[in-house]
């Protein structure tokens, strides 16, 4: 199946080149987010990810000590 | 900064709990009624035999109930809950949250009624006919718009992690419905692909797949970033692992869908991109499991005594394992063995059972204290539930493994002289039949569980108090001052609309590289010149194919192996669907592929065998289906079905309705004669007239149709077509 693919794209010169470049950009671009992102200073998102835990409503206790016999 | 009092909609979270309750029994019902269905087939042809009962029309009904009523009405209730106290803001309509809840329990409705009639699209989870696919877009519509409004009107400045998955969500399951439902109506209830074979193919399975990635995954890992840390009252482990974990999560995930058609005529490029992706998919799901699990790092005592906490850590190590076993079934050594058997079906239950059903647990038990304002009415009772469900999984799972294994491997199986070593098809489906019952009890012990819950949550909240509007006094920091030198991320996070766009970039990327070469490269599908449309007799057999739901059991897909083809003949090609709308290629082997059935028997044995199976194949474990005999054929929609193929690029010549419906009256008595003479000796009291006008002659034609457009090759051009693909013409 593979090689009509292959002979219509062996009509482009240079076509070798093009799957490696899409590795390279999608590896390349992967490396750099990661990069940023494992260098946030943790007080940055310490913050963000309280944001479920700062709320005004009571909170329920779902231990089992609280029980009511 | 100001401070206001509002009140949360806690009324529309109760709705949709009790529906997720409601529905979740309901659908989990159907299932078993699936399962018992395979392991005591004889009961249910004896004594329980209705149409609308019969497994080809049930099991989609169990699939949409569960994914569509369950799971979603469990997104429904998570996301209404966490939205507003995320955003600190009522939802923006409490119109719009009312018409979400109620269009949605009557699209389920629909199919509740529509499915078992056996009105059907064909196409998994997709199965839901036209007017209700329109309805289904309308109401996402509905719940996108008041989500996104809500969000817009927020009193925070900060859009958290959960938020950013519902939104992803939001936005692919329109794109995914959407381009899957394109379909030409044949009236009301019946409609044909707008695609054709291999394109209907990868079309329905990048939905398929990705209905799993943005249905039951993306929303309910949004529910885990918000309802664990809850639970367990502190943050997220890793809130930079959250950010890498959604966009990896939404980009990788849209490509896999391919992996569900290894060996099949899909082009092998698609096959080999959705393969890489998959394997690369383990990494985001497990950066996902990891953070979840992480987050009682240090507190996991706390699991021993909290409920909630223990249906949540089995629910991400099920997550775990459904998203390590998928990578590895999309490697095509195992798939070999795994596809087309119940493996697949096991794996879909850790993923279903394991990390939906325990989250919406989890999140219930959590939930009613709260909405009900006491605690849970028994801690001992849940706790029961917690084990019931983990067992019910175990005994579910365990022997769906064995039972694919022990099939995949029945099927591969030679002995030394090159011959099959189980050439009946049902020899290996008998041998399941401990493994079927097996299941069906897990699935029975699961289902108590969730009985168990329902009372319990129904006595906690008899005994509490419940207020439609939950008052909280809230500071707006909205306009808070943005601090310079905010990390890269963090201005996406704050502006919802750039977050949308950037994942509706981030999904389409996938399916464009995949779907759009599939539908314009000629050379992608290779048409066969012997393949022609079907005749109008056989048009109407394979609707009533689709009616009945046949290819929930069978396939029509011989793969390119050496066990497939020594058992049903030459592998099947991409030019022979060119004119298959919808695709019938099917995902699960319960009987055997149909792929090359036709001309294997005589038509008198098909009638036999249509009208008590397991009297012309001992053992037999398919339903019997006597209405075929009874009813007559319809032909009334005859002529717009031919139609509508036409303008879907199926080559009937022009005015060719007109004539169809004599050359469908001459293949109908031909049938009906041969059959009448082989049953006459027999039993002699069969005639022509009283068979040939009846549904059960059209299915016959269709069935003793396929797979004969390529046996009609000439010998020597098919020895020739086998080595050098020559027939397949490029046009």
């Amino acid at each position: 199946m593979l090689r009509y693919i292959k002979h219509n794209m062996s009509e482009i010169a240079g076509i070798e080149i093009y799957p490696i470049i899409s590795l390279l950009i999608f590896v390349a671009f992967f490396a750099i987010v990661i990069w940023r992102t494992y260098r946030i200073s943790k007080s940055e998102t310490a913050r963000f990810s309280q944001i479920p835990l700062d709320e005004d409503e009571k909170y329920l206790n779902d231990n089992e000590d609280n029980r009511k016999s | 900064m100001e401070v206001s009092r509002i009140n949360y909609d806690n009324k529309i979270v109760k709705y949709f709990a009790y529906a997720t309750i409601t529905w979740g029994a309901i659908g989990m019902l159907v299932g078993l009624i699936a399962a018992l269905q395979l392991a005591f087939p004889n009961f249910f042809n004896d004594y329980l035999g209705f149409k609308y009962l019969s497994f080809g029309r049930i099991r989609p009904l169990h699939t949409n109930a569960v994914i569509f009523a369950f799971v979603g009405n469990g997104i429904f209730t998570g996301v209404y809950y966490s939205m507003q106290r995320l955003l600190k803001t009522r939802m923006w309509s409490d119109k719009l949250s009312y018409i979400n809840f109620w269009g949605w329990q009557l699209i389920i409705l629909s199919a509740v009624i529509t499915l078992p009639m056996g009105y059907t699209t064909s196409k998994e989870y997709a199965e839901l006919e036209w007017p209700i696919d329109i309805a289904i877009t309308l109401l996402w519509v509905v719940f996108g718009w008041n989500m996104f409004a809500t969000i817009l009107v927020r009193r925070v400045q900060h859009i958290y992690t959960a938020i950013w998955f519902y939104i992803a969500t939001f936005v692919t399951v329109a794109v995914l419905h959407i381009f899957n439902s394109f379909e030409l109506p044949v009236h009301f209830l019946k409609s044909y692909s707008w695609y054709a074979g291999v394109q209907d193919a990868l079309v329905q399975w990048w939905y398929g797949h990705n209905a799993v990635a943005f249905f039951l995954t993306t929303p309910y890992l949004g529910l885990m970033y918000y309802f664990v840390p809850k639970a367990a009252n502190r943050p997220i482990y890793s809130y930079k692992l959250s950010i890498i974990h959604f966009w990896a999560l939404i980009f990788i995930y849209i490509w896999a869908g391919p992996h569900h058609l290894l060996y099949t005529s899909l082009p092998d490029w698609a096959q080999s991109l959705g393969v890489v992706f998959s394997i690369m998919l383990i990494a985001p799901s497990w950066g996902g499991m990891l953070n979840g699990l992480l987050t009682l790092r240090g507190a996991w005592d706390k699991v021993r005594d909290n409920v909630v906490l223990k249906f949540m850590v089995v629910a991400l190590t099920a997550y775990g394992m459904a998203t390590f076993e998928g990578p590895l079934l999309s490697l095509k050594s195992v798939n070999s063995i795994s596809h087309f058997t119940d493996w697949t079906i096991a794996h879909v239950h850790v993923g279903g059972l394991g990390w939906n059903g325990m989250l919406t647990f989890g999140m219930l038990y959590f939930l009613f204290p709260r909405l009900f304002k006491r605690e849970l009415y028994s801690k001992r009772l849940a706790n029961a539930h917690f084990w019931i469900a983990t067992l019910g999984i175990i005994l579910w799972a365990v022997p769906m493994y064995w039972a694919g294994f022990s099939q995949g491997l029945m099927w591969q199986e030679f002995n030394p002289d090159g011959t099959l070593a189980n050439p009946d098809f049902l020899e290996t489906v008998n041998a399941l039949e401990p493994f079927y019952i097996m299941r069906a009890f897990g699935g029975l012990i699961y289902i108590i569980g969730v009985l168990m819950m329902s009372y319990n949550l129904f006595k906690t909240a008899k005994m509490g108090s419940f207020s439609n509007n939950e008052t909280v006094e809230v500071t707006n920091s909205r306009n808070q001052k943005i601090p310079k030198g905010e990390y890269w991320h963090r201005p996406i996070e704050r502006k919802p609309v750039q977050l949308m766009i950037l994942s509706i970039i981030v999904i389409l990327i996938g399916g464009a590289v995949e779907i759009i070469p599939t539908l314009t490269v000629k050379s992608n599908i290779k048409t066969i010149s012997q393949v022609k449309p079907l005749t109008p007799l056989e048009l109407e057999g394979r609707d009533i194919y689709i009616r009945e739901g046949c290819n929930n059991c069978h396939s029509q897909m011989v793969r390119p192996l050496r066990f497939e083809t020594e058992r049903y003949g030459e592998y099947s090609k991409a030019g022979e669907f060119v004119y298959d709308h919808p695709f019938l290629w099917g995902s699960k082997r319960t009987g055997p592929d149909l792929a090359r059935e036709g001309g294997l028997r005589s038509d008198s044995w098909h009638y036999g065998h249509l009208l008590i199976p397991k009297q012309w194949s001992p053992g037999s474990i398919m339903p019997a289906y006597p209405w075929l005999a009874e009813d007559a054929l319809n032909t009334s929609d005859l002529k717009t079905k031919i139609a509508v193929m036409r303008d879907l690029g199926v080559p009937y010549p022009e005015g060719y309705e007109e004539e169809a419906h004599k050359d469908l009256k001459k293949q109908a008595n031909e049938i009906a004669g041969r059959i009448v003479k082989d049953l006459s000796q027999q039993k002699g009291s069969v005639k022509v007239e009283t068979v040939s006008d009846k549904e059960i002659v059209a299915i016959i034609a269709y069935l003793q149709r396929l797979g004969t457009d390529i046996k009609a090759v000439p010998e020597n051009d098919q020895e020739q077509e086998k080595s050098t693909e020559l027939t397949e013409k490029t046009e």
